[in-house]
């Protein structure tokens, strides 16, 4: 089974949002960077999947020459190539242009299978992985949480829950699937696979020289005010059970 | 110019009860409304569609779709598409859940139309371009951009429109479509079963008991599940409580877990990640417990206890248990 991951390096904002002067970006001179945690779950299911029935998992991702840190962190969970389609430093590309650039890598790979996470966590555009599949013009289904396959019979079997009820989708490979956190608990790298990430090819494509496209056009970014508060504080430690009691006496959830 | 909006059913197949507008799709159709201005304001629902409900809501045509047996996101997209063509529709709207991000999301692949996902504002500049506000990061930040296209698709993010009904109800027109679909759209259809958790939903429990790394392990959330139970409420839990494998992912109150809205949230030993904000920023009181008074909740909280939630939780159980169980027996005056 060959499976393509689809990743994006975004950056882990911990405490709060600050942006750049020209609020066009967000201010990332004291973050880390990472993959959302949607498509830490697409590596952990592509790695699961070709344990289980052999073959390999290649991810690919679409930015910075930076980008390399986070492909190669794929590397050490067990992705056995990796492919850098290159963007200048500070193109944003959109959601149209992303898919595009992705299906470069994605058509002439004979993948049967091709994982994302279903949104992005940074610009949360919710359609990089349709937008895929039509151009491949393979079936889809998003914000996966359960995924059975059927090597032989070339079919996948994939499940959400939406509104309390269990929605099961049958799809024929090859296919593209987006995932949710909590479709597995990820794992942590292994020495060995560090070792191996550190040394590994990876493969380099130029991107899309500009961010020209039909998508959506920033531009400006702001964060909302948030509600600034100072809790009330009701007392230290069990003593402050009595103050308690009678809050929630008047916001009504204990009469 | 006929604005279309997607009205999602609550109910329906599966639980058997009458469907009603999901209140998603409630708060989509107010967003369209203002879109629509002057013009047409059509729904359009697979089932059938509660016509006075969407009149309340100023909705002037029903598009009532039938003979796509389950939902099968890229067969409805075909349909929407087709709809704009036969009516000149210059926007299509969508509630931002999984359903409408969805299959709006077909509807831009499909047109080759850009799409904007949870939008918070969209104002038509007449000129061909939408000047929108929609959210990033969960709604931690705000894009503002231009979208410029033939016809504008976009979803609305669902906890920044309230739903309001029209001043005054619109006579509806309602249109039955049978469309002929293309088996390939059919191809990829959900098979819809009852989940099987059962219990007050995280998503809409009226009090929440939230627990982050102050837990410490996968063994001390008793007296939170105690306390739960006490309020007629259900434990949440942190995104660290999840990814150490302590608690079900299904618990999990964040960005990429949950968002809740209930009266009271109740954050035990959750410091208060900017990620954690974004799904529990719909409470209506939040009261933190926590052993440090400079942790980001308390800049969120309305109140808050500073104590080991090890000290203070099993207190307060005992405190409800008391007031449950008063001395003197609450039935006499039943004799």
């Amino acid at each position: 089974m060959k499976i393509l991951v689809c990743v994006k390096r975004v950056p882990t904002v911990g405490g709060a949002i600050t942006l750049t002067a020209d609020r066009r970006a967000i201010d990332t001179r004291a973050s880390g960077f990472a993959i959302s945690p949607h498509e830490e779950c697409a590596v952990e299911e592509a790695v699961r999947l070709v344990e289980k029935f052999g073959g390999s998992v290649m991810v690919a991702t679409l930015g910075p020459a930076v980008a390399e840190e986070q492909l190669r962190a794929c590397l050490a969970l067990g992705a056995s190539g990796a492919v850098l389609i290159e963007t200048e430093p500070g193109l944003e590309a959109g959601p149209m242009a992303t898919a595009a650039a992705l299906h470069s890598v994605a058509a002439d790979g004979g993948f049967d299978l091709v994982l994302l996470g279903n949104e992005a966590s940074d610009t949360g555009d919710y359609q990089v992985g349709i937008r895929l599949a039509h151009l491949l013009g393979w079936p889809a289904a998003t914000g996966i949480k359960a995924l059975a396959m059927d090597d032989a019979a070339g079919r996948a079997s994939a499940s959400r829950t939406y509104r309390g009820v269990l929605e099961t989708f049958a799809l024929e490979l090859p296919c593209v699937v987006t995932v949710k956190e909590g479709i597995n608990l990820p794992r942590y790298p292994s020495l060995p696979g560090r070792l191996r990430a550190k040394r590994a090819a990876i493969t380099r494509v130029p991107g899309p020289a500009s961010a020209a496209s039909a998508d959506v056009r920033m531009t400006s970014l702001r964060v909302p005010d948030a509600p600034k508060k100072q809790a009330t504080v009701l007392g230290q430690g069990a003593e402050a059970v009595p103050a308690l009691v009678n809050v929630l006496v008047e916001l009504g959830v204990v009469s | 110019m006929t604005v279309f909006c997607l009205a999602e059913l609550d109910g329906g197949a599966v639980d058997g009860t009458a469907a009603g507008v999901a209140d998603a799709s409630l708060r989509a159709i107010t967003f369209a409304r203002g879109l629509a201005a002057s013009g047409g304001l059509a729904a359009v629902v697979f089932g059938d569609p509660p016509v006075s409900d969407l009149a309340a809501y100023g909705v002037t045509d029903v598009h009532a779709v039938s003979g796509i047996d389950g939902y099968a996101p890229q067969a409805w997209a075909r349909v929407l598409q087709s709809l704009m063509s036969e009516h000149s529709g210059h926007a299509v709207v969508a509630a931002g859940t999984e359903r409408g991000n969805e299959v709006l999301a077909h509807l831009g692949a499909i047109t080759g139309l850009p799409m904007a996902a949870n939008c918070a504002q969209a104002v038509d500049n007449g000129d061909g371009g939408y000047a929108i506000v929609r959210q990033r990061w969960a709604g931690l930040l705000l894009e503002e951009a231009v979208l410029e296209a033939s016809a504008a698709v976009l979803t609305v993010a669902t906890d920044a429109v309230s739903p309001v009904p029209a001043e005054s109800a619109a006579a509806v027109t309602v249109h039955h479509v049978a469309p002929s679909v293309d088996g390939g759209d059919l191809a990829v259809r959900a098979v819809e079963t009852a989940a099987g958790a059962g219990g007050a939903s995280l998503a809409t429990a009226r009090v929440v008991v939230g627990g982050g790394r102050g837990v410490g392990g996968a063994d001390g959330f008793g007296p939170l599940e105690e306390l739960a139970a006490l309020l007629g409420g259900v434990v949440g839990v942190s995104r660290v409580v999840t990814s150490e494998g302590w608690r079900p992912h299904t618990m999990q109150v964040g960005q990429t877990g949950t968002k809740i809205t209930p009266d009271l949230y109740l954050a035990c030993g959750i410091s208060g990640a900017i990620q954690h904000f974004a799904g529990c920023s719909g409470a209506k009181s939040i009261i933190a417990v926590n052993t440090d008074p400079a942790a980001p909740m308390m800049t969120r909280a309305d109140y808050a206890v500073i104590g080991d939630l090890h000290a203070v939780i099993p207190a307060l159980v005992t405190a409800l248990r008391d007031r449950a169980v008063p001395s003197g027996g609450g039935a006499a005056g039943r004799t």
